[in-house]
């Protein structure tokens, strides 16, 4: 590419001229004209048909469990007991409030763990010299094809052997650092590091852990954002292992979700109830962080 | 691991005997072990927890799977490929296999086909781009269990608003729970959803880096929007291509969440119309067998198959584009 890459004009002259330089390059094509009206009503119908399902199950989760029976479509707008069926919801025996306690440490940890071991690892495969780099480094790359979900067995034995089972770290550990991790920050922090910063900390008598501390993690700060919510969302989303592993006595968010299902499948409104109450918090989340989510998917993939 | 292989001592020459050694301080010694050990230090955690995690569960599976293995009971006694010949036996095995394969076929290929050209929309100078963005990116915050808990709704037999929405065009209801097809679609209905948008923004940052002057050039040269797209857009998107169709395919021949909250019982529907592999191993070692034998037997069976899946995908997408971008060249030289 031509144009110097958005993180490098941000790190030399400042975050307002690689604004100003992202408005000159625009899209990549900032000459071109607007387009017409069928490019956003086509983007309003896919909009739609990415919010509406939500919205649905919000519908659902104001109405009752009768009304749900009767009216296979429902009115447009929200009937009157969406508070009633939360607290329904709050009141069963799934152990809401543990679970949702639960989702927050799982995903608060991991995704914690994730950006700063990968941030670790990305400064030492990007910046620092040493035997074998470039080897490890692919091997990195090419674990991330491997399924970890098919070594289920095996390490549900070894959780057992710990006597992890029931227990919240043996969701967190696997998820500690990823390989996708390691690999986004070396990406990164390949071209938003120069050299220069790295050698100026050591020459000031910095040692290598003070020179990550300082220099590299500063630097490292618009990709570990993405990084950290991808993290955090994939946590908070996942299934398969904590279901396994946690069983119902101390589930996460989508545990307690089967959990619901599995005891009280005929009332569709306090599993909708449910499915909203578990929804907020990753949708409040979006709505806060979601530019930058979006806005690292588009920097990431553009190295790929 | 070769994270212990230290770089070979740097000699110095021979020093003039005469002059008493140098001293070297130790704060001086500690920076040059600093710089020496820190880089392996710094990846150590990935590694370690790869092995924990990733390496050894996998290898581990191999050993487990020519054993007779009980969840409570432990290791049992060496049986050789008897696992696999069991599992081979089992209709139920291939009912799986039939079901994962329908379900991934009817998601990946509709989803990364739509992905494609809405990225080819949003990749137009649009107002409000981030709005756009973000707007197709909400299903994915979404989780797969709420999602099927959505969906499993929207597809109910009797009540669901799928059959509603058929009878207001006068089809008959669609038994969606009932037959293998419809539950099929169902489900891949609910991993299209949440994979679109997701899928979507990879393409498009893909597409904004593809070089403005290769359409401009088209343009000169005569070539539409839909000539464009497929002369250019497409084979230029060939890595990012074949790297969301990799992703694609262990996702989804792992597939477990959608089908089993697809009902509240969670085995797939009374036939099995609707069991995935992954869902028949949770069975064997979960369920009232309790074998992890036999389920580590139908991991590894699956592992292999996502990795041929994988090598077949990369070699296919590969030809196909190298193809299209030939095709495109030779076009190119007959303009000219």
């Amino acid at each position: 590419m031509s144009a110097p890459s958005l993180p490098y004009v941000r790190q030399t002259a400042g975050a307002g001229a690689a604004r100003a330089a992202a408005r000159r390059r625009g899209s990549g094509h900032g000459s071109e004209r607007r387009p017409g009206w069928v490019t956003y009503l086509l983007l309003t119908l896919a909009l739609a048909v990415f919010v509406l399902p939500i919205y649905y199950a919000f519908l659902l989760a104001s109405s009752d469990a009768q009304t749900i029976a009767q009216n296979p479509i429902p009115g447009l707008l929200p009937e009157g007991n969406f508070l009633a069926n939360v607290e329904r919801v709050l009141e069963s025996d799934i152990g809401f409030w543990k679970a949702l306690t639960n989702s927050v440490i799982v995903a608060t940890v991991t995704a914690a763990s994730t950006v700063l071991f990968s941030t670790l690892a990305g400064f030492s495969f990007s910046k620092l010299r040493f035997r074998g780099r470039k080897g490890l480094l692919l091997f990195v790359i090419a674990t991330t094809a491997v399924p970890t979900q098919l070594g289920i067995i095996p390490l549900f034995i070894v959780m057992s052997q710990l006597g992890w089972i029931g227990q919240l770290q043996a969701v967190i550990v696997p998820g500690l650092v990823t390989a996708f991790g390691v690999f986004w920050m070396t990406q990164y922090l390949e071209s938003a590091l120069p050299y220069e910063l790295i050698e100026a900390a050591r020459v000031d008598g910095a040692s290598m852990i003070r020179t990550f501390w300082s220099v590299a993690l500063p630097a490292a700060r618009p990709a570990a954002v993405m990084l950290g919510l991808f993290t955090f969302v994939a946590s908070w989303t996942n299934f398969f292992w904590p279901f396994i592993v946690l069983g119902s006595t101390n589930p996460t968010l989508p545990v307690a979700l089967q959990l619901l299902q599995a005891s009280y499948f005929k009332d569709m409104s306090l599993i909708m109830a449910g499915v909203v109450l578990s929804t907020i918090p990753l949708l409040v989340l979006f709505a806060v962080a979601g530019r930058q989510l979006v806005a690292g998917i588009m920097a990431g993939a553009v190295k790929g | 691991m070769a994270t212990s292989t230290r770089p070979p001592r740097m000699r110095r020459p021979a020093q003039d005997p005469s002059r008493a050694p140098r001293r070297v301080g130790f704060s001086q010694t500690l920076s040059r072990w600093d710089v020496k050990v820190s880089p392996y230090l710094y990846i150590s955690p990935f590694f370690l927890l790869f092995g924990l995690t990733g390496l050894f569960p996998l290898l581990y599976t191999a050993y487990v799977s020519v054993f007779d293995w009980h969840l409570l009971g432990g290791q049992g006694d060496f049986v050789g490929f008897e696992n696999f010949a069991f599992v081979f036996n089992e209709p139920n095995f291939w009912k799986g296999l039939r079901n994962t394969f329908s379900i991934f076929a009817l998601s990946t290929i509709p989803q990364l086909m739509v992905a494609v050209v809405l990225a080819a929309i949003l990749d137009a100078n649009l107002r409000a781009k981030t709005f756009w963005r973000m707007g197709v990116l909400v299903p994915y915050v979404v989780a797969p269990v709420a999602v099927a808990l959505i969906f499993g709704k929207v597809f109910a037999d009797q009540s669901g608003v799928a059959n509603a929405v058929l009878a207001l065009v006068g089809i008959d209801p669609i038994g969606w729970h009932a037959q293998p097809l419809p539950s099929h679609i169902a489900i891949a209905t609910m991993v299209n959803f949440r994979w679109t948008g997701y899928n979507t923004l990879i393409l498009l940052a893909a597409m904004q880096a593809v070089p403005r002057d290769l359409y401009e050039a088209a343009v000169i040269d005569g070539a539409g929007r839909v000539r464009q797209f497929f002369s250019i857009t497409i084979p230029q998107l060939r890595p990012t291509i074949i790297f969301v169709v990799i992703t694609s395919t262990i996702g989804g021949l792992q597939i477990f969440d959608e089908p089993r909250m697809f009902d509240q019982l969670g085995q797939g529907g009374p036939g099995r119309q609707w069991m995935t592999v992954t869902m028949y191993v949770y069975e064997l070692a979960f369920g009232s067998q309790k074998s992890f034998g036999r389920a580590a037997a139908v991991a590894w069976v699956l592992f292999i198959i996502i990795v041929a899946i994988g090598v077949l995908n990369f070699w296919l997408t590969q030809r196909i584009a190298s193809d299209s971008s030939a095709t495109a060249k030779a076009r190119k030289k007959v303009a000219r």
